[in-house]
């Protein structure tokens, strides 16, 4: 039938399935029809985080596989269905189930088992391995029921382990058998610092214990009895003392194994058998297996190239680690035992902050070998650099892990922040893995998102995110370049100027007279922002609708599912019944989640993209405006009740919070803006977390400005005090017209303030002193602004070519039929994907 | 096999910008580019796991033009599919072509 080669790959763990992917990704997918084994029930999933199942995450996230992946690569995968031989002679594998494949080549990429010590009793109810998701659930019935858990083994996966088990909830031990912990990876030193940390974090770790027996418990289910004839209770054993390669079907089918197991590959990562290659946990190169996943994808890619006729080698791998066990900063590099004749050794230990550090040099002192750092592993970045890329060590090595005695305090600028401080709080990333992917070669603020995760998920951290990465580039001495993108070579502010002194007004313009090439979404949404800052026109205009974000596109807000969120102006918080009930009766008519903001005002979420007009039709003729939730705009002014109702309200703040909200509505600015107005000192506003923050006084109104809540708190500073009116007015119109003018994109005022040469201060001088004689100018700009709003979504309503885009489909009426919700707590909320996947099977 | 199915008018689309399409229960995203190319590529996030894409802003990596994803902002290459964060991942790219002012999308076509 066909001439395709049969390529059957047994095994679709990590490793296997990555192969997949790489291949399917390669030009050479069609010359093969592959066939995949998989003795687990579900395909690939993520064993790195497996912890993470206790901690909340389903099968369903943990998957590695993309939806319809096997079905739109044609790849027949056999589930549950276990390889138990391979005839190498007549090249077929034959499967538990009785299937009999022919294959050309053969991957095997069937990782390890966990090693369960040959204990007698050690396969009594509740001993468990820990390395499937069929494990894991294993545990969770067996916790249920258990008061003790213990770990055998303390490496970095019984560590691992026990934090598992103490999720659970479970007194936790540790049973070493060696005297130290991880002892792969620490000297005596280091495991004995660590062992003491594990303990702080409520762990008892016992080391030295040779288990000779597991038997019936008395308080518990079982009882472990050691060499030394002590014992510990437990109810619940893990296995966690090392790994097995799967080399079994291998080695019955003949092909060689390394004396301390593994399939044997040669750089190519083939086996003894030309058609036969292996990868991941099961191979073994150079007598050596890998427990990590990183080795395993450099021999897939390997293999994936070999089989398009490229010359690609697997040339080992590093095996320096890091963990971070909550709160315990571990990390080994290269050799920490100093097992090298002649190796020099410095060790820093400081018993009131719990560090230990270790280095590990050349004899004569110029080259790192390896080091151990626990309780402080912000020098792992530079380390493994000196390491991997064998740099000269500086003349007086140990100034690598002497702490650097800088007491006083550079302000707070991305520079003072410790190596410890969370930068992306999505996925735990501390500024140290920030500065060890720079360090890494990582130079761009996109190659660090991929690199480390950060500023992928909320995206809320992306602008610390962009001041560590230049801070840390200056230090090393790099130019920081700070183009804001390839297509322009100028900052915001430089294009502000450019815009305001050439009266450019369209993007087209700006890129034909001082850019390159056709854009992207940060140029565009940059010079986007920019023009609307100055020039206010309607932001869907023909020709600036290519420059909005999606959310200013479709004037609300994009939600995980692909809908979106209403939000109508509510100023200063203040609502009517009627507003209410109007809001009530449009929610209810398009079955949208409702919920109080943070802001002050009631968000409707839920709807598809093209009820959109709809809604926003009926909410506009009950008196609604937009509330530019989607704009890098103001968003609200909060208010406390004020002296209208409060017994201790010493002005109306309700009053001014919906004038200034009246006034300042509709301003772009470089990130978006909010305000709130508190009544008395009491602060039930707090106002003093905001960009522009007021509060009354007896003597008038105090102005806070630069405030922010959010990932980065930050009070705001007094700017000046018992201010009228219509100064608080004029000082805010130029303050923030000032912060329009010159900040960088994404920058709240808050990082603004802290990035600005002489502060308070020079702010000060400039809006209050006038030093710059621009002031005028300022308040011009702003008024401009305030007397050129309009309400985006009247505008759009208004305008049938506009409302026309807010379709699903632009050639037909249908909806996306993939936007399905479940009902919680008496309301919609989207489906999560397995119950999409079984909405969808029941539609079908 | 290539089949050409007739989408929409020139009009209905938007100009450096992108609309969707339903061709053959496909959910197809249409770009049209600022020098008046149009591109295809499956409407399907795989990082969102949401069909959205061709409300992403486009423009170009390096001369390849490309659509940023609404929800996470990763970029796909609107000649290939393929992510630019991520080569292992992509999305299906399609042929589209304009003829006289009608839009019409091949789902075997491969992009130009
Ligand atoms: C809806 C709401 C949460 C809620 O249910 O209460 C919310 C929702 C979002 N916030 Fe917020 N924030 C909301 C109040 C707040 C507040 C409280 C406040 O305003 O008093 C804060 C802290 C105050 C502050 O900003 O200083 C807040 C700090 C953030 C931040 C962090 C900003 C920072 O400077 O660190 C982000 C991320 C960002 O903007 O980059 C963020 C981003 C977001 C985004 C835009 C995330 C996103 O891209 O999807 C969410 C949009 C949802 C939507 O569709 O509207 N949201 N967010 C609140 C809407 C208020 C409103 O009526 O407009
Ligand atoms: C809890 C835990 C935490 C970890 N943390 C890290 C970490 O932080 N960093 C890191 O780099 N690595 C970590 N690892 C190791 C990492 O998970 C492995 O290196 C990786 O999974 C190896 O991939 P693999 O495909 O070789 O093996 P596996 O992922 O084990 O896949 C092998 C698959 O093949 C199947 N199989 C075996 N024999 C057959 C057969 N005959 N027929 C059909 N199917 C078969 C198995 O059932 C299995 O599904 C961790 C592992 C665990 C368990
Ligand atoms: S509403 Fe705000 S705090 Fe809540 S998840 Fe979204 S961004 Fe985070
Ligand atoms: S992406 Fe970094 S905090 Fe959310």
């Amino acid at each position: 039938m066909s001439n395709k080669q049969t390529l059957v790959v047994i095994g679709n763990g990590m490793v296997g399935q990555n192969f997949l992917v790489s291949l399917m990704a390669s030009d050479i997918e069609d010359n093969y029809d592959v066939v995949t084994f998989c003795e687990e029930a579900i395909p690939a999933y993520d064993r790195v985080h497996l912890s993470e199942y206790f901690a909340g995450k389903s099968a369903a996230e943990l998957s590695l596989v993309e939806e319809g992946f096997f079905e739109n690569n044609n790849i027949t995968i056999h589930l549950s269905d276990k390889a138990t031989m391979i005839d190498r002679e007549n090249k077929t594998v034959t499967s538990e189930k009785g299937k009999v494949i022919a294959y050309d080549k053969l991957v095997l990429a069937t990782g390890s088992n966990a090693f369960i010590p040959p204990i007698p009793g050690n396969d009594r109810e509740n001993c468990i391995a820990y390395r499937t998701i069929d494990d894991l659930d294993d545990m969770k019935e067996a916790a249920k029921i258990s008061k003790v858990g213990a770990v055998v083994g303390g490496g970095l996966l019984g560590l691992e382990a026990a934090k598992a088990l103490q999720d659970l909830d479970l007194i936790t031990h540790v049973v070493q058998f060696g005297p130290r912990l991880m002892s792969a990876q620490l000297d005596d030193g280091g495991a004995g610092l660590l062992k003491q940390k594990i303990e702080e974090l409520g762990v008892s770790v016992l080391v030295d214990k040779n288990t000779i027996k597991i038997v019936d418990g008395d308080e518990c289910k079982h009882k472990m009895m050691f060499s030394d004839g002590t014992e510990l209770e437990t109810d619940l054993i893990l296995y966690s003392a090392g790994i097995r390669p799967r080399d079994d079907l291998a080695a019955q089918s003949g092909l060689k194994i390394a004396n301390r197991g593994g399939v044997i590959i040669d750089d190519n990562c083939l086996t003894s058998d030309q058609d036969i290659y292996a990868i991941g946990e099961c191979a073994s190169w150079n007598d050596q297996t890998f427990g990590l996943v990183a080795p395993g994808y450099a021999m897939a890619r390997t293999v994936v190239n070999q089989l398009a006729g490229g010359d690609a080698f697997f040339t080992g791998a590093d095996m320096s680690t890091k963990l971070k066990l909550n709160g315990v900063d571990v990390a080994s590099i290269g050799d920490p035992h100093a097992s090298e004749p002649g190796s020099l050794v410095y060790t820093y230990q400081n018993g009131v902050e719990g560090i230990y550090k270790r280095l590990v040099v050349s004899k004569n002192n110029k080259l790192l070998l390896g080091a151990v750092l626990v309780g402080d592993a912000s020098g792992y970045p530079i380390l493994s650099q000196y390491y991997l890329n064998a740099i000269d060590l500086p003349s007086n090595p140990d100034s690598l892990i002497l702490p650097a005695r800088s007491d006083a305090s550079v302000g707070l600028g991305p520079d003072a922040l410790p190596a410890s401080a969370q930068v992306c709080s999505c996925f735990d990333v501390k500024k140290g893995d920030i500065c060890s992917a720079i360090e890494g070669g990582c130079t761009t603020l996109g190659g660090l998102k991929k690199e480390t995760q950060a500023g992928t998920g909320c995206g809320g951290c992306v602008a610390l995110l962009k001041s560590v990465l230049d801070c840390e580039l200056e230090k090393a001495g790099f130019e920081v370049n700070t183009d804001i993108c390839e297509h322009f070579a100028y900052t915001r502010q430089d294009l502000y100027n450019l815009i305001m002194v050439e009266e450019i007004k369209t993007f087209n313009e700006l890129l034909k007279k001082h850019g390159s090439g056709s854009g992207c979404e940060i140029c565009k949404q940059t010079v986007g922002n920019i023009l609307a800052s100055y020039w206010n026109e309607f932001v869907l205009k023909e020709e600036h609708v290519g420059l909005q974000d999606t959310n200013d596109t479709f004037l609300a807000n994009m939600q995980k599912d692909g809908t979106y969120s209403v939000v109508p102006r509510m100023t200063g918080g203040e609502v009517t019944p009627e507003g209410l009930i109007a809001i009530g009766q449009i929610a209810k008519k398009y079955g949208l989640y409702t919920k109080v903001t943070g802001g002050q005002r009631v968000d409707m979420f839920g709807a598809r993209v093209d009820q959109l007009p709809l809604i926003w039709q009926e909410l506009i003729d009950a008196g609604f405006e937009s509330g530019h939730a989607y704009g890098k705009s103001l968003r609200t002014v909060k208010s406390c009740v004020g002296s209208t109702w409060c017994r201790y309200g010493v002005d109306d703040s309700v009053g001014l919070a919906v004038e200034l909200e009246n006034r300042y509505k509709g301003l772009r600015s470089p990130h978006k803006i909010k305000f709130a107005v508190s009544g008395c000192t009491r602060e039930c506003a707090e106002a003093q977390s905001k960009d522009i923050g007021i509060i009354a006084v007896e003597g008038g109104w105090n102005l806070y400005v630069c405030g922010n809540g959010g990932m980065k708190p930050r009070h705001g500073d007094l700017f000046a005090t018992n201010l009228d009116k219509e100064t608080l007015i004029k000082y805010i119109d130029r303050v923030l017209t000032f912060y329009v003018q010159t900040a960088d994109r994404m920058q709240r005022t808050s990082v603004w303030m802290e990035n600005m040469e002489g502060g308070l201060d020079y702010l000060q001088s400039v809006i209050i002193d006038d030093k710059l004689n621009i002031c005028d100018k300022l308040e011009d700009q702003m008024q401009r602004v305030v007397d050129t709003y309009q309400c985006e979504w009247k505008t759009t309503i208004a305008d049938e070519s506009k409302v026309k885009r807010f379709r699903h489909f632009v050639n037909s009426d249908k909806h996306d039929e993939n936007i399905i919700f479940v009902e919680e707590r008496g309301q919609v909320r989207p489906a999560n994907i397995e119950e999409r996947e079984l909405a969808k099977a029941e539609m079908a | 096999m290539s089949k050409w199915v007739d989408v929409c008018s020139v009009d209905d689309l938007q100009q450096n910008s992108g609309v969707c399409a339903l061709v053959d229960a496909e959910q197809v995203a249409i770009f049209y580019m600022e020098d008046k190319s149009v591109y295809a590529i499956n409407n399907y996030d795989p990082f969102g796991k949401v069909h959205v894409l061709s409300r992403g802003m486009i423009g170009d990596i390096k001369g390849e033009p490309m659509v940023s994803s609404p929800l996470y902002k990763q970029h796909f290459s609107l000649k290939t599919g393929i992510c630019f964060e991520d080569e292992s991942v992509n999305v299906a790219s399609y042929g589209v072509r304009i003829a006289g002012d009608r839009v019409e999308v091949n789902l075997n076509g491969a992009a130009q």
